[in-house]
């Protein structure tokens, strides 16, 4: 019973979603045209680079492509976690969450929605790549490794945004969730290989969990493979961590916006940033307790 | 009716717009970190990028640093924009509509905010520049001249934005703005000299993009020394995007007032 309720709500969340966006289809467009942007701009100021000795990549625009790729498929799980912003802004999460009785039904909802985006956008970024003459030399299962990490990423990145929309419930978290996961995605080598970042870039790029992803999809794309384990097992990770941030999230989601943790025994600030009294009643505006007076037991 | 002199009139706004510009660090802090953050990261590329056959510096910070200055400043279409929309919102245009203030005060005073906070914005950027080992080759009169030449890019910059915003009415509208800045400012010869583009679609749209002369005038300051067609070029281009702009917002302000 359980079940089939949270499959339906699941289902109703893809539903609604999706229904906005075929109402709305303009609204699909900036996460994928911002890649390509980037694309279009670096692929042709910097296609120099390629020739400059120490590159070491076939082509430059291949080199290239695959961190836009994975732009494009992390951007679409940024954009439908704004939707998830929206959603509990304008009170419709909570209106989701009532007829929830597993709450994570509804961000599976909007997961399955990010995932149906982000396979349109990286055929669409596929498209234009080959259009415009990048050659592949990788063989049909390694061009699948590729596009399975992306959306890998895409899973990432939409359950990062939903852990941060579902806390705050505003549309200001937009910038929350947006600037992360561009900051993370440029600590990546993104132009140059690893070993041609300056010091500071290098050493972060070795640290960060996306890098790993890169190259790998950067080996599948040269029909040279290299880091597959560590990048698939890096972007599982990256899902699983996401998905208790997110369910961490939904938690938070149920006391309210702008709920806290306690800060202690029976202290605990409301948003308006006012203490409750102990007992955890609010003190009404011109009724003031006398001293030594027992609180009222009446609301 | 008479009011106050003009002097009055602006010195009194441009202290509001100031202060309401500073008090916005939810709008104030991204428009300073992020150009910032894109100078450090594709700086760390620069190694590879410098090694191309008649690059003119080996610097890449150095190379970059203008085009921080100019993403810096066009932050300002979105930032005088965004306030304007929102007094239009608001209703304090309307109600200011009331007093005897002159348009041209009204306009010319909403960009003191966006003025100041450019030269600070400016300031910081030449600062963490020289701090990661950028050089200046016009000399210490170039840094100055530098900094000059920002605060003209940010008043032309800034005058886009208010025009925008008396068009709209809206503060949101006026956002959409920055994409197109951010697009303008990609397509430009922000990363590469426009000679060693080897992409011709790509050269032909830089060379017509106006972002490629304003980046190119504070470049040639801290890349090759004193070059007047260079500064001559992109501050001709700011110049005559303030002046058109003002008198187009002037004469939007006067038509919104009388539909007011």
């Amino acid at each position: 019973m359980t079940a089939a309720r949270s499959l339906s709500v699941t289902r109703g969340v893809a539903l609604q979603c999706t229904r906005k966006l075929l109402k709305n289809p303009l609204k699909a467009l900036p996460p994928v045209i911002l890649p390509l942007f980037v694309f279009a701009a670096f692929s042709g100021a910097l296609s120099a680079v390629g020739d400059t000795p120490g590159f070491g990549y076939y082509d430059f625009t291949a080199f290239l492509f695959v961190f836009i790729l994975y732009m494009a498929a992390m951007f679409v799980g940024v954009f439908t976690a704004f939707d998830i912003a929206i959603d509990y802004a304008s009170g419709l999460g909570a209106r989701f969450m009532i007829a929830a009785p597993q709450r994570m039904a509804i961000v599976t909802g909007y997961v399955i929605v990010a995932l149906g985006r982000g396979v349109v956008g990286i055929a669409v970024v596929w498209a234009i790549a080959l259009a415009t003459g990048m050659p592949v030399r990788g063989d049909a299962p390694e061009i699948a490794g590729i596009v399975v990490l992306a959306l890998l990423l895409n899973v990432a990145a939409t359950l990062y945004g939903a852990g941060i929309a579902l806390r705050f419930q505003s549309t200001a978290s937009s910038v929350l969730i947006l600037i992360p996961v561009f900051m993370a995605l440029f600590l990546t080598p993104a132009i140059v290989p690893r070993d041609r970042l300056g010091s500071w870039l290098g050493t972060l790029a070795g640290i960060n969990p996306l890098t790993p992803p890169l190259e790998a999809g950067r080996g599948f794309l040269a029909g040279d493979p290299v880091s597959v384990v560590l990048a698939f097992a890096l972007a599982i990770g990256l899902v699983i961590v996401f998905w208790i941030w997110a369910m961490r999230g939904m938690r938070r989601a149920e006391q309210g916006p702008g709920a806290t943790r306690r800060r202690g025994p029976g202290r605990r600030r409301r948003p308006g940033g006012r203490r409750r009294e102990r007992g955890g009643r609010r003190r009404r505006p011109g009724r003031r307790r006398q001293p030594g007076a027992s609180p009222s037991p009446l609301p | 009716m008479t009011g106050p002199p003009l002097r009055v009139q602006v010195g009194r706004l441009a202290r509001r717009s100031i202060a309401r510009t500073l008090r916005q660090p939810v709008l104030i802090v991204p428009n300073l970190v992020f150009p910032l953050f894109m100078l450090l990261v594709l700086s760390a590329n620069g190694d590879q990028v410098t090694k191309v056959k008649g690059f003119p510096t080996h610097s890449y910070i150095t190379f970059l640093l203008a085009a921080t200055l100019v993403q810096g400043a066009a932050s300002a279409t979105t930032l005088a924009g965004n306030l304007l929309g929102s007094d239009i919102e608001s209703g304090f245009l309307s109600r200011i509509g009331l007093t005897p203030v002159r348009g041209s005060a009204l306009v010319a005073a909403q960009l003191a905010g966006v003025a100041v906070l450019g030269i600070g914005q400016s300031v910081l950027y030449l600062l963490v520049g020289l701090a990661a080992g950028v050089t200046v080759k016009a000399g210490i009169g170039g840094a100055l001249v530098l900094i000059a030449v920002s605060l003209l890019f940010i008043l032309a910059f800034g005058s886009i934005g208010l025009f925008a915003a008396l068009r709209t009415g809206s503060a949101q509208q006026v956002q959409s703005l920055f994409a197109v800045a951010l697009g303008l400012l990609f397509m430009s010869s922000m990363v590469m000299p426009r000679n060693l583009i080897q992409v011709d679609w790509f050269q032909t749209i830089a060379t017509y993009n106006p972002m490629s002369y304003l980046i190119e005038a504070p470049r040639s300051l801290l890349v090759s020394g004193w070059d007047g067609e260079a500064l001559a070029l992109g501050c001709g281009i700011a110049a005559a995007t303030l002046i058109v702009m003002m008198t187009v917002a002037t004469t939007s302000l006067r038509s919104r007032m009388l539909g007011t």
